[in-house]
């Protein structure tokens, strides 16, 4: 299946390459290099890329290219998959995955990739499972292994590998037991030049950080269940009980892992939390153009908007923006055309206003694209489709855990038209 | 400095410090990583192969399975350590040894290598099993000669119960023997019923070899309305099979069909796959919707759009793949995803990629009643500043004015307005799509003509030209002032034009010539002068045709007065088509399909058969080795011949016991839960996922610890005395005997926490009687099956007071049938296990019309998961029925304190060590 890896970064360096067949000389990556010159930007690099010997399939993640090379027919999402499991992995393991950290720590990356692949076949890619087979680096785990000699890897199988629950390693011990829950909801949402929500629809996601000592066995109701109109879960959750009773039932894998996530279809309606009134006019005659936009809170449920951002992409023809926020910072790039504003809070008795003028290209007829506006924004204590979760038991374990549950709904792809 | 620094390396790995060797590999695997050469070092790591600090001996190992295949002479050093590490005691370093010994690229070692994986096939660790099965695709690969032995290995891992082992197999499967459909046939149900639990990456390859076989061993489930196909538009909307059943075009054909019966295994195969399109997994969730794409009843597939819309949430490149194979789906299945136009909406910050596969789905998706919407879409599209992306859509515009009449004239206006947009490429796309719009209907349009006749002065791109002046050409009767004209200014450039705007005016001028001789005859001249002595031999070439053609000479002339109608023929207008159409052929969700060109290796999807193969070949013995089997036996005699049919039914059914039970589960019961089914979702609603009765325990549902030891015969003969005319409900018991051992065991099944459904555990829970929701009823004879007599059982889940160790079951009969049914009688088969039943308290009866009668006999299944065969005989009949109960309706509720539960729990762990640890997993838990 998966023959040969390399990893890229964006200065088109070839950093690390790991081969689990025989070996696919670098060579093969000049038909990346040169995909990737035609599509001038990373992410229009076509996932699978055709030469004459080999497939190449890649994922673009935090700055770097991971391209597998396959043979042989195989269906592209399980490689694309694969490998967007592997920077989950090297994410959890070093906490940040980055071209840096994968050097410094190229003996464990290896290791790892060694035990996640097997003849290109997937062998193990549960975290925990890999957590036993190969520790995690830590400044004291390296100062010990330093004095004592012992080493990171283990010399066991795994029991999670052989148990019934192989997402979960054994042998867990914490003295504080806790598990937190966040339900973080994301608005996709389409609004029209008039205001008006083209579509709107609400990504649900709950993630859980779970350090419990022993086999606890969780159950996770919610109020409103039949909110959620389409749910994939981690492998722990019993599916039947979701079924027959909406109930998640689950022995949870140790550390941060995702439960759920679900959707809150278009049908039902979508409250949009703020509003943006836009005034951008170009003017055929004067090279200069109006520019005016005010966000505002619209159905918040009585919370506060925080952390809004706006960025617009402004057309070509722009050439420089003069313009005063009532409130935050605000940048424009005239190379990228980039504008972006920090606006921070909502503060609904006063509303972030940003004013001014665009110089525009002298000579030129005026733009015919108005620019989009992009809305980043978020609310603590707040999960926008209303879901409420109704209690968390545990059994299994006789300790009384510490559970918490924090809700937050953000932007998540929230453009207005204008 | 290179040498001396390897030489350092060296003297460190030639220490007898094992944390100067560690130092040293890691240096070394630090330099592989890079992509360094470090071959050199190989006899210096190859003596460490056998040293005893593991991360040391792992390093060797990277370093080893890299450089082998370089340095062969060498590498046979090492492979003595790999054949002792072969017979470990530690399951994991048998495996890594095996997998490292496979992964040595040395043809000399073939031997060896078969040798070990033979082995590793037998061995007790199902991990090293696993690892077995990963090394048959590396010996085959490294020499194909050993195929035939290979697939005896592959024959035997099929074989293999744990979910561990299934997926790695089937992959060694694809890659060594995937034409052998027949190794499937006898693993196909296990395949089916393991796949919740299998890990993902195996359910992917598990589902897509599956796909392969029920397309070669089932019929379709949509062949009646295959009839129905030249009508696409309407073919769809078959969603309402019965409104597709009344306009059957052709009954003659219909007559010889054979009504369409889904077979059982088929949709066995349909229903084990459906939850999983809630896995995590975008592969494991696009693997299931191609099954159901290319396996299900047309009606069916319709549950898969949702999670494929759900995917596209993910990362672009799980979008990207996602959106191709939507694309080819919705050309096939429009009203699959039209509930989810607004999902395919673009975004201004999606990559352009992935905006050109969601216009292509809209455009798909376009059809009379949500046009309008889609053009408005299109609209604030048509501004981006993407331009490659307005290209894109202009031609997806033009696309819906060919396929949608109705809005034909509006695309038209809407793209006659684009003509006067500042951006050349806009305008430039706009033209080509305009002039295969035009050809559609010209005459009503040559104010458009004229329009696009300006724009010659203005426009530079080629293409955009060339069009123009093609449909000048071709409609210049309907501009007979400007096309001329048009001439002219062209030949005046023309030596500066592209060479497919130079074709372009010599076709022009060729078709002014014809029309209208008078004002074009010398600018024609002068164009094909021009044209003589072109740079491009293909213009040369051309010129010389046409003037052969149209100018008529002493010489040629005989194609002279036709050319006219060669040059004016009525042409058709093109048909503007989606280019992912008929890339079904291909299985979607591959690497084929998406490139749509066949990748090496790739398995064609074979088209379904036209008579169903055999559907026995996966009929399987079942092996009663960990399942506990008991066999009761209804019967109903006549009064009269109560002696007779007694023996009778006893011989028979204990001949039939063994296997009889298993033919009956597996033809009639499943057609039985189909029903049910079926009755489900009449009500609208989806049955609960349900592990049915018949796969829980077969499969993976075995408890080793009650292993075939165990399992001993016990049979009851039940004295027949005729209680005919007795009142019609009275209880019936069964009472068995148990092994206390046995029974302990059950209890432990209850004290393990992962056993329990927790609805049993409540924190507070002091108590024994059971907390529950609602009651299933199972059916055990269905009245078709039974000739009018039908029977239920549900487990009542209270104690059971004459002994305490049993489970409860209640029986229901109820007799549809106008007639009397006399003679209840429960006869028994052989049993497998060993118990008796100590007491058997008989009923005869007569049941007239709809009657029921609950009975209530107490079962012990002594911690296994049983089939209960029963064999019911009404006068000449008899009925083969089986219970099996669900894990969950065999436990008991039970208190104990935490200190007895940690005990319990500990010796639980001990008996665990040895017991298939497949045997419960996640499927039950859920």
């Amino acid at each position: 299946m998966i023959h040969s890896l390399f990893l890229i970064n964006s200065s088109g360096d070839i950093f690390l390459e790991k081969h689990w067949k025989s070996v696919v000389s670098r060579s093969v990556c000049d038909y990346f290099f040169e995909a990737q010159e035609r599509a001038t930007e990373a992410e229009n690099v076509p996932p699978v890329i055709p030469t004459p010997h080999h497939y190449l399939l890649n994922v673009y993640r935090h700055k770097i290219f991971f391209v597998a090379v396959i043979q042989t027919e195989v269906p592209p999402l399980f490689v694309i998959e694969f490998l967007h499991r592997v920077v989950d992995t090297f994410q959890d393991y070093f906490g940040v995955c980055s071209e840096v950290v994968i050097k410094d720590n190229v003996v464990v990356v290896y290791e790892v990739l060694e035990e996640m692949l097997d003849n290109g076949f997937p062998l193990a890619t549960e975290s925990n499972i890999l957590k036993e087979l190969i520790k995690p680096p830590t400044i004291l785990r390296t100062v010990v292994n330093t004095i004592t000699g012992s080493t990171n890897v283990g010399d066991q199988l795994p029991t999670g590998q052989l148990s019934v629950v192989p997402w979960r390693r054994t042998g867990v011990k914490y003295t504080n037991n806790e598990a937190y829950f966040d339900v973080i909801e994301e608005i996709d949402a389409i609004i029209d030049k008039s205001g008006s929500t083209i579509t709107a629809e609400i990504q649900g996601v709950i993630d859980a950080c779970v350090k419990l000592t022993g086999m606890p066995d969780l159950t996770l109701s919610f109020m409103n269940p039949r909110l959620l109109d389409d749910v994939s879960f981690h492998p722990c959750v019993r599916f039947k009980r979701w079924e027959s009773e909406r109930i998640l039932s689950f022995i949870p894998p140790d550390g941060n892992f995702r439960l759920l996530s679900y959707h809150v279809s278009a049908q039902n309606l979508v409250a949009i939390p703020v509003y943006v009134k836009q005034n951008i006019s170009f003017r055929d005659s004067s090279s200069l153009g109006r520019f005016e936009i005010t966000v505002g809170p619209k159905q918040t449920m009585g919370k506060t908007v925080e952390g809004v951002m706006v960025t617009s992409q402004m057309p070509k023809g722009v050439l420089n923006m003069s313009l005063t926020p009532s409130q935050g910072m605000h940048t424009f790039d005239p190379v990228t055309k980039l504008l972006s504003w920090d606006v921070g809070k909502i503060n609904p008795q006063k509303l972030p206003n940003l004013k001014g003028t665009m110089s525009l290209q002298a000579g030129t007829s005026k733009p015919d694209e108005n620019p989009t506006i992009n809305l980043q924004f978020k609310i603590q204590q707040l999960a926008i489709s209303g879901l409420k979760v109704n209690r968390l038991d545990m059994y299994g374990e006789k300790y009384k855990p510490f559970k918490g549950i924090k809700y937050m709904t953000k932007a998540g792809k929230f453009q207005v038209r204008t | 400095p290179v040498t001396c620094r390897h030489d350092d390396l060296k003297e460190m790995l030639d220490s007898n410090k094992d944390s100067l060797k560690l130092e040293a590999m890691k240096r070394i695997v630090a330099m592989i990583a890079r992509g360094k050469n470090a071959s050199d070092l190989f006899p210096a790591v190859v003596k460490n192969v056998a040293c005893k600090n593991i991360e040391v001996k792992k390093l060797v190992y990277v370093y080893l399975v890299r450089y082998a295949e370089e340095q062969q002479d060498l590498a046979l050093l090492s492979i003595s350590t790999f054949q002792r590490g072969l017979k470990d005691p530690n399951q994991l370093i048998r495996a890594s040894a095996l997998r490292v010994l496979s992964s040595i690229r040395v043809p000399i070692i073939v031997p060896i290598m078969m040798l070990a994986i033979k082995e590793a096939a037998s061995d007790m660790s199902p991990y090293v099993r696993k690892t077995a099965a990963h090394a048959i695709p590396k010996l085959y690969s490294l020499d194909s000669d050993q195929k035939d032995q290979l697939i005896e290995v592959i024959e035997k891992l099929l074989a293999d119960k744990t979910t561990l082992v299934a997926g790695s197999v089937v992959m060694a499967f694809e890659e060594v023997c995937p034409e052998r459909i027949d190794l499937i046939h006898k693993n196909y149900r296990k395949l089916c019923n393991l796949l919740i639990d299998v890990e993902e990456w195996g359910q992917v390859v598990i589902i897509n070899m599956l796909t392969r076989y029920a397309r070669t061993q089932f019929l379709s489930p949509n062949q009646n309305e295959s009839l129905l196909e030249e009508n696409p538009e309407k073919a769809f909307y078959g969603s309402d099979e019965e409104d597709s059943k009344d306009d059957k075009p052709d009954a003659a054909s219909l007559v010889k069909r054979k009504p369409y019966v889904m077979d059982p295994d088929h949709r066995l195969l349909l229903r084990n796959t459906k939850p999983l399109l809630q896995s995590r997994n975008a592969a494991v969730v696009m693997a299931v919707a191609q099954l159901y794409f290319h396996l299900a009843p047309k009606a069916e597939v319709g549950v898969i759009a949702k999670a494929l819309v759900r995917l596209l949430r993910s990362h672009r490149s799980v979008q990207w793949v996602v959106l191709q194979n939507v694309a080819t789906m919705s050309i096939k299945r429009r009203g699959m995803f039209e509930p989810y136009l607004k999902s395919f909406y673009i975004r201004s910050t999606d990559p352009t990629q992935i905006k050109i596969l969601k216009l292509e789905v809209l455009t798909n998706l376009a059809n009379e009643t949500n046009i309008s919407t889609i053009l408005r879409e299109f609209q604030t599209y048509i501004r981006s500043m993407d331009k490659d992306f307005v290209a894109a859509t202009i031609q997806a515009i033009g696309r819906c004015a060919t396929n949608i009449g109705k809005v034909r004239d509006t695309c038209l206006n809407g793209l006659v307005q684009l003509l006067s947009n500042r951006d050349e490429l806009v305008v430039a796309e706009s033209v080509v799509v305009i002039k295969k719009l035009l050809q559609m209907q010209p005459s009503q349009h040559s104010e458009i003509i004229k329009h696009m006749a300006k724009l010659t002065d203005n426009i530079q791109v080629p293409m955009a030209r060339a069009s123009i002046l093609w449909l000048i050409g071709e409609y210049c009767e309907h501009v007979p002032k400007i096309a001329p004209d048009v001439l002219r200014k062209m030949s005046k450039s023309f030596t500066g034009e592209e060479d497919i705007v130079k074709l372009q005016v010599i076709n022009l001028a060729a078709k002014l010539y014809l029309t209208n001789s008078k004002q074009s005859k010398l600018l024609t001249q002068y164009v094909l002068n021009l044209a003589k002595y072109d740079q491009n031999y293909d213009i040369r070439d051309r010129a010389r045709f046409i003037r052969q053609l149209i100018v008529p000479t002493e010489k040629s002339g005989a194609l002279n007065k036709y050319a006219k109608k060669l040059f004016l023929a009525q042409k058709p207008a093109p048909i503007l088509e989606s280019s992912f159409k008929d890339r079904d052929h291909f299985q979607l969700g591959s690497l084929s399909h998406l490139l749509n060109a066949k990748a090496v290796g790739y398995q064609e999807l074979p088209d379904w058969p036209d008579e169903a193969p055999d559907p026995s070949v996966r009929n399987v013995e079942v092996p009663w080795l960990p399942t506990l089997r008991f066999s009761l036996s209804l019967s109903f005699p006549d009064p009269e011949s109560v002696s007779e049919s007694e023996s009778e039914s006893s011989s028979s059914s204990s001949e039939s016991g063994s296997d009889s039970g298993s033919r009956g589960e597996e033809s009639g019961d499943q057609s039985e839960e189909e029903e049910e089914e079926k009755k489900k979702k009449k009500k609208g609603k989806e049955g609960p996922r349900k592990v049915c009765p018949e796969s829980a325990g077969r499969y993976h549902r075995h408890w080793r610890g009650e292993g075939a030891g165990s399992a001993t015969s016990w049979e009851l003969r039940n004295t027949s005395r005729d209680m005919g005319g007795l009142q019609p409900i009275s209880p019936c018991l069964f009472l068995m005997p148990l092994t206390p051992s046995i029974f302990r065991r059950d209890q432990l099944i209850t004290s393990q926490p992962q056993h329990v459904p927790t609805a049993f555990l409540p924190p507070s829970a002091q108590m024994l009687s059971p907390v529950f929701s609602t009651m299933k009823t199972y059916e055990l004879l269905h009245r078709m099956a039974g000739e009018g007599l039908s029977v239920e059982y549900y487990f009542n889940r209270q104690p059971f007071p004459p002994d305490p160790h049993m489970v409860a079951v209640q029986i229901q009969f109820s007799n549809n049938t106008e007639s009397e049914v006399k003679n209840l009688r429960v006869s028994e088969p052989k049993l497998v296990s060993g118990m008796r039943i100590q007491e058997f308290q008989e009923i005869g009866q007569s049941m007239v019309g709809i009657d029921t009668c609950p009975q209530l006999p107490g079962v012990n299944w002594a911690g296994s998961f049983s089939l209960w065969h029963v064999s019911s005989s009404t006068h000449s009949r008899q009925f083969y029925v089986s219970i099996q109960p669900p894990v969950g309706e065999l436990m008991a509720p039970v208190f104990m304190s935490e200190n007895e539960f940690k005990k319990e729990q500990s010796e639980s762990a001990m008996l665990r060590s040895q017991p298939d640890p497949e045997s419960c997993r996640r499927g039950e838990l859920r």
